[in-house]
């Protein structure tokens, strides 16, 4: 658990820093909260020859909802992130995910970027902003390019940024009347990673069910969006028997891999669960008329 | 005023919380070579060569290191911590055992992944680890077993090809008529119960440093052990180096848990090669290989069946258990012995018949951890009872009731010998009443009720109960030298180290009482073989009630010196003389006194004065028990299992124990509550999986589960106090208790929340997936 030699490299601006990945290569890699990038090195998993820390860019972090969007600079922490004003009361479904990601110690560490950009699709963070419709802003040398989450994530630990390109903001839209939101995990134990999660959005028009986005954690090579369960409650009155229509909906046709958090059908089964659940909640914030609110 | 029995503040606290505790990694050596090791990637696999040509000349490499080139120091030499059980044991039981070898580097063969080949020696770690990756061993590999009964099977690999087969030790203890209870019993219920493989973790992992002496030619060697005394030994004999020339230092140690109670190859390897080098050498334990370098723990399967009338009277326990041992039997036979003391427990069994086959596998060495064959016994019979309860039809905590031990049994035999050879005698204590107490404090009947209404719901609330018995204080002996100083103050010079068991706290209360001065006065020192060069090791539940006894002996043995040389001194009768709060004063003439420091000086050498209690204020004495003294208790848990999701939540959880007189409550309390938290992680979390290659699976502590402080439960925590009748100060070790049950109690818990889905659980951890696999087999068994 001692990472090969490396040189550290602390750009203050966030073009400096895509001219030192430029310079030096494939070799070079991005740091911002180090929690899964660090223990890949210490494990000799990684053996970058260049570290580029994004700590020492200014405005990198910051969260603030503007013009009906929500921004969160890539270099925030997930503890700054769960305590936002901007944040907690109108966006539950961010606190539910941030809340059960890793814990306490690597929070303070985390970013949501670096969650975002290390492309697992263990990592809690996808499958609720693929669930938001969030999009995220790439820079590099020739500008930057909005992504929309759907087409960020490509593969295992595979992203739609170019070898030289940050991720430097996460946009959300902002809350509208009748939608709400929640992230639903089941993990062996706090801090572990997800046996199966789903995050879910709606939006209701009177009883009914106008739109909706439901999206997987950890069921596939990325976070995967549950289409037949979003077909399923499309138009209609989210009733219990309907949740669990569309909980029955989302396992139909997922393969998620075995490993010792649970064998397929066990992945596969919690995933329907983690749906029904974090619909139910959805839906229960989308009616609470206590104010626009995911 | 005594200090005994109050819950005073820990004194190692202000320096362990602010950082400024020393453990290994903390002790700086100038000009040291890193360690680092080339471990084996196969299970069991021939070495057909090493290449090390890449790595000479590599920046920083000093040296590298293979059995070859140690020679006879690398061994085989007889295992430092392999030793039979007591002679009594050995003519009665008659046990068939393999000795074990330890050797500090693998020589033409590996047993197990992980097993050092080569070290890599060098001017830093980072650079030793640099080398590692261009070592090239030439392995051929070898047929490889990890199930224990299929090493057990005849044509199954060998480990040992001189063995014959992969049989470590084997022996059957009986008591009473067991074949005549089975053939008359109303009801036989049988069970196969499993206890899966698990690593006790602590904080700190393993490490040492050697440091040569130039002027004896002998070294320091600083290792985070419970037993510095054990490894002060085996490095003599290792090194050929005695006359004191050794001395073994365990600093502040971050836990142990029975993983530092071995000695590994590591710990010779760094000193043999101090001498060799004639520099200081160090090697620190990473997590991945502690992994798989330290001892693991449990991996027991017992097929266990129990006789029984049709009232739940048990009439006969019968069971046949196997111990994983995993590639070396490194402690003979102190878990599997403990696990099969252990099974009768708090209950009454008047006939038995246990048999235990310990077994190699090509998997880690796997020895004792807190409760030490214990946990896997408790489990194991618990389990049974349980089935038995459910097969007749009787209440799951009437079937205890019935059973349990009352007060007016004790003492009680069961029968058995204890691993010391002594007959395992029950010395007292109410286990009937700590049944009781515990369901109270639970609210066991108003969760009967609430469980029926539950149900009715569609909820699953289960409640579980777990009794135990611990054999602690295991002698032979261990002493205390106390001293007093010119200052006036004491210091209590003792054997084994701390890990947390708070000696400097327990013992300064023992001595303060004892001596007749304030605590704040009392230093402890400890594990050091050159401040006390007697001493096993802190293990087994045991300081307490063996090293605090000694301390409490030597005390009182110095007040009474003290008295003497000061009645000397004084000219009066030493029955005229008082001593309170570090004063000792003349009856009827308060205003003739003298402080102990003062008399400390008046006696010392440059006092000048030789007098009848020899050199200085100081004695050292030490304490025998008879045998060991068993503390116990019940533990009672709610938990509600949510059946579609898998997951337990626990509602309340209550340990209601005995461990004799306490030291210090709130100690007491903290260490139920450490092992408490180590027997949740084994009941719900906690299970090395090796594959069919036996490799480690889930090696890393992403992939490991360990207990967190947000998975402890709501707790309480009641305490009688029954005086144990086996030393002065009344005390019961408990070290270890904490965690005996848990698994028991949790496991038994959710089996009983499950029970109308027809649910029968026999194993561990109870993770998500396990729980809803367990589910999904009872459906389809009814279906």
């Amino acid at each position: 658990m001692y990472p090969a030699a490396f040189e550290y490299l602390a750009p203050s601006t966030f073009e400096e820093a895509i001219e030192l990945l430029e310079r030096h290569g494939p070799g070079a890699k991005l740091l911002a909260g180090g929690c899964s990038l660090v223990p890949l090195m210490k494990l000799r998993l990684a053996q970058p020859t260049h570290i580029v820390d994004l700590g020492r860019v200014p405005d990198a972090a910051g969260i603030r909802e503007e013009d009906g969007v929500l921004r969160i600079g890539a270099m925030t922490r997930e503890a700054d992130l769960v305590r936002s004003a901007a944040v907690v009361g109108r966006y539950p479904i961010l606190v539910d995910t941030c809340s059960v990601i890793a814990d306490p110690t690597v929070r303070n560490m985390g970013t949501v970027g670096g969650n975002l950009v290390h492309g697992d699709p263990a990592n809690d963070h996808p499958a609720t902003m693929m669930a938001l419709r969030a999009s995220f802003v790439a820079l590099c040398a020739s500008g930057s390019r909005i992504v929309p989450a759907e087409e960020f994530f490509l593969g295992l630990f595979e992203t739609a940024l170019g070898p030289a390109e940050i991720l430097t903001e996460i946009r959300i839209p902002a809350p509208v009347p009748g939608s709400g939101g929640a992230y639903v995990k089941f993990e062996r134990q706090v801090g572990d990673f997800a046996i199966a999660a789903a995050a879910a959005w709606v939006r209701l028009d009177g009883d009914r069910v106008a739109d909706a986005s439901i999206v997987l954690t950890n069921a596939g090579p990325t976070a995967i969006r549950a289409r037949a369960a979003e077909t399923v409650i499309a138009g209609r009155v989210p009733e219990t028997m309907t949740l669990r229509e569309a909980g029955e909906a989302a396992r139909e046709g997922l393969e998620p891999w075995p490993d010792l958090r649970g064998s397929r059908d066990v992945k596969r089964h919690l995933a329907g669960v983690a749906v029904e659940r974090a619909l139910r909640a959805a839906v229960g914030r989308a009616r609470d008329d206590g104010g626009d609110r995911v | 005023m005594s200090v005994f029995g109050s819950s005073v503040l820990r004194v190692e606290d202000r320096r362990l919380l602010l950082g400024e505790g020393e453990y290994v990694d903390d002790v700086r050596v100038p000009e040291a070579l890193h360690v680092a090791l080339v471990r084996s990637t196969y299970a069991h696999a021939r070495i057909r060569g090493i290449d090390v040509s890449a790595v000479v000349g590599m920046p920083g490499v000093v040296a590298v290191e293979t059995a070859a080139t140690l020679g006879a120091l690398n061994g085989p030499h007889p295992h430092p911590t392999w030793f039979p059980p007591a002679k009594a044991l050995l003519d009665r039981v008659k046990p068939t055992l393999r000795p074990e070898v330890i050797r500090l580097l693998a020589d033409g063969k590996v047993r197990y992944v992980g097993e050092p080949i080569v070290a890599v020696v060098a001017t830093d770690r980072y650079l030793a680890e640099d080398a590692l990756g261009q070592v090239v061993v030439d392995y051929e590999p070898l047929p490889v077993v990890v199930d224990p009964e299929l090493s057990l099977a005849p044509g199954a690999t060998l480990l040992n090809d001189d063995w014959g087969d992969n049989l470590a030790a084997h022996f059957v203890i009986r008591a009473g008529d067991a074949d005549r209870a089975f053939t008359t019993a109303d009801q036989v219920v049988r069970r196969r119960i499993a206890m899966p493989r698990s690593t006790p973790t602590p904080i700190e992992n393993r490490g040492v440093v050697a440091l040569p002496d130039r002027r004896s030619g002998g070294l320091t060697v600083w290792s985070s052990s419970q037993w510095p005394h054990r490894l002060r030994d085996a490095l003599e004999q290792v090194l050929k180096l005695t006359g004191g020339r050794i001395r073994v230092v365990a600093p502040d140690v971050g836990g142990g848990f029975g993983v530092k109670s071995m000695v590994y190859p590591e710990e010779l390897l760094a000193p043999t090669l101090a001498l060799k080098y004639r520099r200081p050498v160090r090697w620190t334990d990473s997590r991945r290989e502690n992994f798989v370098s330290g001892t693991h723990a449990r991996d027991q399967i017992h097929d266990i069946e129990l006789a029984l009338r049709a009232d739940g009277t048990i009439m006969g326990l019968r069971d046949r258990f196997l111990v994983d041992a995993g590639a070396s039997n490194v402690e003979c036979l102190v878990c599997p012995y403990n696990s099969a003391a252990h099974l009768p427990g708090p209950y009454r069994i008047p006939s038995l018949e246990i048999e235990c086959f310990t077994v190699l596998t090509n998997k880690t060495p796997n020895a004792a951890a807190r409760g030490a064959g214990r946990p896997e016994a408790v489990f194991a019979m618990e389990g049974i009872l349980d089935a038995a309860a459910d097969e007749l039809g009787l209440d799951r905590v009437e079937m205890r009731r019935r059973n349990i031990l009352r007060a007016e049994e004790m003492p009680h035999d069961h029968g058995i010998l204890y691993r010391d050879g002594v007959p395992l005698v029950l010395d007292g204590g109410d286990y009937l009443g700590g049944l009781e107490d515990a369901l109270e404090a639970l609210g066991f009947e108003a969760l009967r009720a609430e469980q029926a209404l539950l149900r009715g719901q569609g909820r699953y609330l289960g409640i579980g109960v777990a009794g135990y018995i611990e054999g602690t204080g295991v002698g032979p002996y261990e002493s205390a030298r106390i001293r007093v100083d010119p200052s006036g103050q004491v210091i209590v010079a003792i054997g084994p180290p701390s890990q947390g068991q708070s000696h400097e706290t327990t013992f300064a209360q023992i001595c303060a009482d004892g001596l007749g001065v304030a605590m704040e006065d009392v230093r402890v020192v400890q594990g050091d073989t050159a401040v006390l060069p007697w001493g096993m090791g802190t293990i087994a539940s045991r300081t307490a009630v063996v090293v605090g006894n000694a301390v409490g002996i030597a005390a009182r043995g110095l007040r009474d010196k003290a008295l003497r040389a000061a009645a000397d001194l004084l000219e009066v009768s030493p029955g005229d003389l008082r001593h309170e709060n570090g004063r000792i004063t003349v009856a009827g003439s308060p205003e003739v006194s003298m402080r102990l420091g003062q008399l400390a000086t008046r006696v010392g050498p440059g006092g000048g004065r030789l007098g009848e209690i020899g050199p200085g204020l100081e004695e050292h004495a030490g304490f025998q028990p008879p045998t060991v003294t068993f503390a116990n208790g019940v533990h009672a848990c709610a938990v509600e299992v949510d059946i579609e999701t898998g997951q337990i939540s626990i509602r309340r959880y209550v340990v209601s124990h005995d461990c004799g007189r306490l030291i210090n409550p709130r100690v007491v309390e903290g260490q139920i509550l450490g092992g408490l938290a180590q027997g949740l992680g084994a009941a719900l979390f906690e299970e090395l999986v090796y594959d069919e290659m036996g490799q480690l699976v889930n090696g890393s502590l992403a992939d490991y589960g360990m207990p967190r402080a947000t998975d402890m439960p709501p707790v309480v925590v009641l305490h009688r106090e029954t005086p144990s009748e086996r030393n002065p100060l009344g005390i019961k070790g408990v070290g270890e208790a904490g965690g005996i049950p848990v698994a028991a109690a949790i496991v038994s818990a959710v089996g009983d929340a499950l029970r109308p889905l027809g649910v029968d659980i026999s194993t561990c951890p109870l993770t998500p997936a396990r729980v809803l696999e367990q589910i999904a087999a009872a459906r389809s068994r009814t279906a």
